[in-house]
């Protein structure tokens, strides 16, 4: 029985063997590929995926992979070279710095094609239980600065704030409770940059020490306190939604896909008297906003077909125009010239320049 | 003999110091029971509630919303020419298909934002639908048919009860979308149905198209390649340490080495999988093949220790009885260790598969974390796998993909749960006891 039972298994695992083989082969143009490679942000990925998605479903090309690397990740990969090996098209939720084109052209990644896609507005909100909040951006800096400037002199001192009532009276006398991304995340940096920046520039002598000591200026502005009223929630949106809808109390900080899927739970905060509203971002009133790009390799663009098709779908306005589709996944579309310029910076595969 | 006596008497010293420790040691004993009975209920009590809410939240998924429409399948739309080209039948605008006859349903709709509402109730999918019937029978041309298509998963979650109406604006489903879905439900167009297309779509970015064939497919893949590199690797490499190798200083560094890896924190596996197999093999990115590689440098240390375990427990006898009757020391492994130690081998690799089954963060440095709609077709096809789906849709902004997460959640569960009570069934019928 013993020696069965190792016969048993031992045919088991042939006949499982012999049933997956011929899948194992790989394809006949393993070499080559035949599909585009996406890497980059988080913040661009829901969008980048319809597209994708749009395109393999009505083009006889496959659907494009997409990878969710956030958008140094991304263009680190995108920088690293021509070839198969490497992806095709970067997402970011930023701008390329100078320091990736270096990085990209000494790897011979030399002429590549910079596409703006909209706007992504980033939003404070709380349920919809508790009352609308509407705060400026110097108060948000109030709220969430590590230090706060003391107000009599030109001192810096340790957060003292407790209640938002603290800030001003006439906000509500509640503890302030703020859920954000943590610091790898790129929706934070953008916080901190148009948020908090936007906030702490408006005393004049922190805007000064910027000319003399752009380091230290960036430390006073950026900075976010650590003793508990700024709470790191993670990369998940989701779960910040769900904990905002438990505490009527506390507010969260994420992209307007999120307030947009779940309006009928929670409200935007007015920000600087706007409202977090469509139009409003798109305008561009609305302060918290930032624009979405991806970078499509030129080497590329004969060596993995589809990839015209693709950059033609995304600019096409059924996709990005103020009705397309990807407006209804939450993207803010670019003023009707703007996508025109970007579109025939597609179709030419305009070269990049700072 | 005075002992006895004062054992009798039941008053001797020694006694009365026993009796008096009885009650503190039998209370001791009782708490400690206590504790060891309310550890396994709190244990419970937590896999409980956590099985509770995932089924709470998932069940809902396995169900999808339909809509019926009467679709008049115009020959002038589809095929103008009578061609019968298929290139002319799959570009043909089944969109505009469904949007005629969802105007024909609701007749009042007149502005333009209105119609654009009404479009938004059935799936974006529901065109892909017609144009699959289409393909597959051309016949259909020129008739009208009732088809039942995904409802868009706003509606889905309104029809569900996941998503509130009207109230101050600030709904995804407006107040005149919701009265539509009224009438529809009166005229019984509306039905919620067994959710086929979770079990055999790849993913998808609309959450009533996205299925989890792809993700289980990828994971099947790269199982695959594991169990075939770390299963026979395992038990070779127990093999010649348990049974031939000799014990001295190198074979204490291997074993050391071997523990040591086992508690490494699976990530640094993805890294040394990206250094190696990504950026000095050339391997594609994405593909099981990889995965199954750096999966198989995660199982292989469980898979080793399992085996030298069940080895040891193997008593000296059966190798002495072998090599007694005049079998080399091979033989007496092959024939006669080996199929004893086989149950226990297989059930530690059996749990050491499972545990590789749910990992998620060493694929996220080959590029597995992405959004992959074709099924994969081999190991060398991009892929992702179950877990790495899970992840992906808890962070989808879609309300309706809360569930899905769930749902994915239960099947990959069950996947476990199979896999763990193969090893139990494995072991119970199997193993010899001495």
């Amino acid at each position: 029985m013993k020696r069965n039972f190792g016969m048993a298994a031992a045919s088991m695992l042939f006949a499982a063997a012999t049933l997956i083989m011929p899948a194992l082969m790989p394809d006949a143009d393993a070499a080559g590929r035949d599909y585009i490679s996406i890497v980059g942000s988080s913040t661009v990925y829901p969008f980048a995926t319809v597209v994708a998605e749009q395109f393999g479903k009505t083009t006889k090309f496959k659907t494009p992979k997409v990878e969710s690397t956030g958008s140094g990740g991304g263009l680190k990969l995108f920088c690293s070279g021509i070839g198969v090996r490497h992806p095709d098209i970067a997402n970011a939720s930023r701008r390329i710095k100078k320091s990736e084109v270096d990085r990209c052209s000494k790897n011979g990644v030399k002429d590549f094609t910079e596409i703006k896609i909209g706007y992504d507005g980033i939003v404070i909100a709380n349920s919809r239980d508790a009352g609308r909040m509407n705060v400026s951006r110097k108060i948000l800096f109030l709220a969430l600065a590590k230090d706060v400037p003391s107000g009599i002199g030109e001192v810096l001192i340790p957060n003292p704030y407790k209640t938002w009532k603290d800030i001003n009276p006439a906000l509500p006398d509640i503890k302030i409770e703020v859920l954000g991304p943590p610091p790898t995340s790129g929706t934070r940096d953008a916080f901190a940059e148009l948020a908090m920046e936007g906030g702490c520039k408006q005393y004049s002598w922190i805007k000064a020490i910027k000319k003399k000591d752009k380091k230290r200026y960036k430390a006073i502005c950026h900075a976010i306190r650590e003793d508990g009223a700024y709470i790191e929630a993670g990369e998940n949106d989701v779960l910040i939604v769900k904990k905002l809808e438990a505490n009527p109390h506390a507010f969260g900080i994420f992209g307007f896909s999120f307030l947009d899927q779940n309006a009928d739970r929670i409200q935007g905060s007015i920000i600087d008297g706007v409202e977090p509203e469509f139009e409003n971002i798109a305008s561009g009133e609305y302060p918290i906003s930032r624009p979405l790009y991806f970078y499509v390799k030129k080497a590329h663009v004969g060596l993995i077909p589809g990839m015209k098709g693709y950059i033609k779908e995304f600019t096409s306005e059924k996709a990005w125009g103020p009705e397309g589709y990807l407006i209804d996944k939450g993207l803010i579309p670019m003023p009707d010239k703007e996508r025109e310029k970007y579109r025939e910076d597609g179709r030419n595969l305009k070269e990049f320049s700072m | 003999m005075n002992e006895t006596e004062m054992r009798q008497d039941g008053s001797g010293p020694r006694l009365q110091l026993i009796k008096a420790g009885l009650k503190r040691r039998y209370a001791k004993e009782k708490i400690f029971r206590t504790l060891g009975i309310a550890a396994i209920f709190i244990a419970l009590l937590m896999l409980a509630v956590l099985f509770v809410t995932i089924t709470k939240n998932g069940y809902g998924a396995f169900e999808q919303t339909f809509i019926r429409l009467d679709v008049a399948f115009d020959a002038s739309v589809i095929d103008p020419e009578h061609s019968g080209d298929p290139d002319v039948l799959s570009s043909a605008n089944y969109s505009g298909l469904v949007k005629k006859t969802l105007r024909e349903m609701f007749p009042e709709v007149k502005s333009r934002r209105q119609k654009r509402d009404l479009y938004s109730l059935v799936s974006r999918g529901a065109a892909f639908h017609l144009r699959t019937m289409v393909m597959a029978d051309p016949g259909l041309i020129g008739t009208t048919q009732t088809v039942w298509v995904p409802a868009d998963d706003d509606i889905d979650m309104l029809i569900k009860g996941h998503i509130k109406t009207g109230g101050g604006g600030g709904s995804r489903v407006k107040a005149d979308k919701a009265a539509w879905v009224d009438t529809l439900v009166k005229k019984g167009a509306i039905e919620k149905r067994f959710n086929v297309a979770f079990f055999t779509n790849g993913d998808s970015r609309e959450p009533e198209l996205a299925g989890i064939r792809g993700a289980v497919v990828g994971s099947l893949y790269t199982m695959f390649v594991t169990l075939m590199l770390s299963f026979p690797l395992g038990v070779a490499t127990a093999i010649y340490l348990e049974e031939f190798a000799p014990k001295n200083i190198w074979t204490d560094i291997i074993e050391v080495n071997i523990n040591n890896l086992a508690a490494v924190p699976s990530i640094v596996f993805g890294l040394l999988g990206l250094a190696v197999f990504l950026n000095f093999f050339e391997l594609p990115r994405s593909a099981p093949i990889v995965g199954g590689l750096v999966l198989t440098l995660m199982t292989l240390p469980t898979i080793i220790i399992a085996s030298r375990v069940s080895l040891q427990s193997v008593p000296l006898s059966i190798r002495e009885g072998a090599l007694g009757v005049g079998a080399s020391r091979m033989q007496a492994v092959l024939h006669h260790v080996l199929p004893l130690a086989l149950p226990g081998m297989l059930t530690g690799t059996i749990i050491g598969m499972a545990r590789a089954l749910g990992e998620t963060a060493p694929l996220l440095m080959i590029g597995m974390v992405a959004f992959i709609v074709d099924v994969p077709s081999g190991i060398f096809d991009k892929a992702t796998v179950l877990p790495v789906q899970v992840y992906l849709w808890a962070d989808s902004p879609e309300r309706a993909f809360v569930e899905r997460t769930s749902a994915a959640i239960i099947v990959l569960l069950v996947f476990l749960l199979i896999m763990n009570a193969l090893a139990v069934v494995l072991r119970k019928k199997f193993e010899q006891r001495w």
